[in-house]
């Protein structure tokens, strides 16, 4: 990442914005808000779509620039802050510039006895970066990674989410070098693409039929809560 | 004991490379279960889960048809499905979601039928890049096959299924957890009561969260029947099981075992399964079901691999997970690797948690790294005993969800198996396995 990605302070916006339908979005592509728009459109909530939103504008921009999560936030009808607040919990979602691959040694106990640290301290010193860091081309960010679930290829290493198999430092420098070649990028897109298969349909379950479940649900739980009222009393 | 021929349930089509395809799927009995499902009532389609006496794959081991009974006394709303899979050696569920997505979707719609629910989500975790698009991609296939979506197979019934994805938190692993983040916020577990998701889940309203591997089962077991899928088994662990071995072993993977009849002895030692300890070297101990789980030493070796052999010796079969460890581990270090993980997700709410989880880990490394003292063994367990009192197994609880009460297992494991290994490090002034 150069300088110019550097995280500029949000801009100051009005609590509550307009909501999915009518928000002016200055960060997020028509094409990304279209896809953002038709993920809202998937959940009875609109907030549950604002991890999949942020994924989207990872997808966009590498990282959760202050801007996108201002325009997710109208998009969601929620504050910035509350983007942030959550963002902030997962390990995925990058509040600050990563490189354009991610790359994840995981050091837990199935590679842990597998020689995972050993193979950290190559890539820390082939680098020249510490586990957290970002290479100085903007290529390469190392991180130590907590179990991946591939615990048969250890030590287990994905980039960008994508596992890459068992390494061992010669084939780590391979990949590295293959990285940077863009000698991957058929299946490694940059980092943030997480998912490159679209749904191909909206929802088509009656929604009426569910809201009507959802009435009955309402009704049947006001009534527990009478009874245990009636019981507790 | 010994290995059984049990027919492999839900590992039967991953010999093919191409088992994630809807063409190999249906070449191969697929949606078959499905469609026999919908001729059934709901409630039946229930009571042959009943019957099968399924535990739930996720860890703590609950009866999926007790945990629908709940729901069936009470308008559900969702069925959420749990692909968070993080549990440290856990692999199991990865492999069914990136080789058969077919099958966790044909399971979720037999489940969404006995149910009755019309929307369900499956909630991968974040780190399955492949997976998530495996998923999608027989989603796909499986609304234009007439699968999922509305009038599913011409029978009237219509559920709409989204993949969600998770962002890298293993707490969200944790049910009530994952429906918070879910909802769009922070994985924080609420409290239980009042928040059991069969009561208030999703948008507080009924849900039902299963696991990957539980959903798996179901088109056999609708297809062969529930009391084909108890005859397999013994006991209350019925069926067949994903083992996810890892550590030092000849060949890790993840093995489709018929419980109770194997041991753990056979999965780490069987040629056809773990095929020994690499370099001729020796047992030292393994964790039988996940980082969570109290570890056992060799003359536990012979245990079989069922819920309650394993609970009744003290420790949990958990998420199916083996990790082996031979002679030359140093138990510190595995010890305190397992503690910094705790550390590091553990998600704030709780202070016995939050706090101790740090401690902990200073504690061990200090000891790894040669400033030990001694009356540092001590200290671990006050602070082991401030977060599980009585450090009983099963574990007390002082905090919101069962992740605190996890830290301990393996710190007091490896205190009370190799104690004389953390003063060899105190005394010495540094790791003997350097």
């Amino acid at each position: 990442m150069t300088d110019a990605a550097q995280p500029q302070p949000a801009p100051v916006t009005a609590r509550r914005t307009t909501g999915a339908s009518t928000a002016t979005l200055a960060h997020l592509s028509a094409a990304t808000a279209t896809r953002a728009r038709n993920l809202i459109a998937l959940y009875p909530e609109p907030r549950s779509a604002l991890i999949p939103l942020c994924h989207l504008a990872q997808e966009q921009e590498g990282w959760l620039t202050p801007g996108v999560m201002v325009d997710i936030a109208a998009l969601l009808d929620i504050t910035p802050a509350e983007v942030l607040g959550t963002a902030t919990f997962y390990d995925m979602l990058h509040t600050e510039p990563v490189g354009t691959h991610v790359v994840s040694v995981c050091t837990n106990v199935a590679c842990l006895l597998n020689g995972a640290v050993e193979l950290l301290e190559h890539a820390e010193s082939t680098l020249g970066v510490n586990a957290g860091g970002t290479t100085p081309d903007g290529v390469i960010t190392l991180e130590e990674a907590e179990c991946l679930a591939d615990c048969d290829a250890t030590p287990c290493v994905q980039v960008n989410h994508r596992y890459v198999g068992a390494q061992t430092p010669e084939s780590f420098d391979a990949l590295m070098a293959d990285l940077r070649s863009g000698a991957r990028s058929s299946d490694i897109p940059s980092h943030g693409t997480l998912n490159r298969v679209e749904r191909t349909t909206g929802l088509q379950a009656d929604r009426g039929q569910i809201a009507a479940e959802r009435a009955v649900t309402a009704e049947a739980q006001s009534e527990r809560a009478a009874t245990a009222k009636q019981a507790g009393s | 004991m010994a290995i059984t021929d049990a027919p492999k349930i839900i590992t039967a089509r991953l010999n093919h490379p191409d088992s994630h395809t809807l063409e190999r799927y249906l070449a191969t009995g697929g949606y078959e279960g499905l469609r026999k499902a919908l001729t059934m009532t709901p409630e039946a389609v229930a009571h042959e889960v009943d019957t099968a006496s399924l535990l739930g794959r996720g860890g703590a081991g609950f009866p999926a048809g007790r945990k629908w009974a709940m729901l069936r006394k009470n308008p559900v709303t969702y069925l959420v499905v749990n692909g968070d899979e993080s549990e440290p050696a856990t692999f199991k569920d990865h492999l069914l979601i990136e080789r058969d997505p077919h099958q966790l979707i044909e399971g979720v719609m037999i489940a969404a039928y006995a149910l009755q629910v019309s929307q369900v989500f499956i909630y991968l975790r974040g780190e399955f890049a492949l997976g998530l698009e495996r998923t999608q991609a027989a989603l796909n296939e499986a609304y234009s096959h007439g699968a999922v979506g509305n009038d599913i197979f011409g029978s009237g019934f219509s559920v709409d299924v989204v993949v969600h994805p998770g962002a890298g938190a293993y707490i969200c692993g944790e049910e009530t957890a994952l429906l918070e983040s879910l909802e769009g916020k922070r994985g924080f577990p609420r409290i239980k009561p009042p928040f059991f998701p069969a009561a208030i889940g999703l948008y507080g309203e009924p849900t039902v969260v299963n696991n990957v591997e539980t959903m798996s089962n179901l088109p056999w077991i609708v297809l062969h029947g529930g009391a084909a899928f108890a005859a397999l088994g013994e006991g209350r662990s019925t069926g067949t099981r994903l083992f996810a071995l890892a550590g030092h072993v000849n060949n890790p993977g993840v093995f489709e075992i018929e419980m109770v009849k194997t041991t753990f002895h056979d999965l780490v030692y069987a040629p056809v399964l773990g095929g020994g300890i690499p370099h001729g070297r020796e047992l030292k101990a393994f964790i039988p079901g996940g980082v969570s789980a109290p570890w056992f030493g060799p003359d536990q070796i012979d245990l079989p691999l069922g819920q309650d052999e394993v609970a009744n010796a003290g420790s949990m079969l958990g998420s199916g997970s083996v990790v082996v460890m031979d002679d030359h581990t140093c138990a510190v270090r595995a010890s305190w690797r397992i503690t910094k993980f705790f550390a590091r997700e553990s998600c704030g709410q709780c202070t016995p948690c939050r706090e101790g989880s740090g401690w902990l880990e200073k504690i061990m490394e200090r000891i790894e790294t040669g400033h030990g003292r001694e009356e540092d063994l001590d200290l671990l367990l006050d602070a082991c005993d401030n977060i599980s009192p009585g450090l009983s197994w099963p574990p007390q609880q002082t905090t919101i969800c069962v992740l605190g009460p996890s830290i301990p297992s393996s710190i007091g494991s490896a205190i009370q198996m190799f104690r004389d290994e953390f003063l060899v490090h105190i005394k010495e002034g540094g790791c003997p396995f350097d």
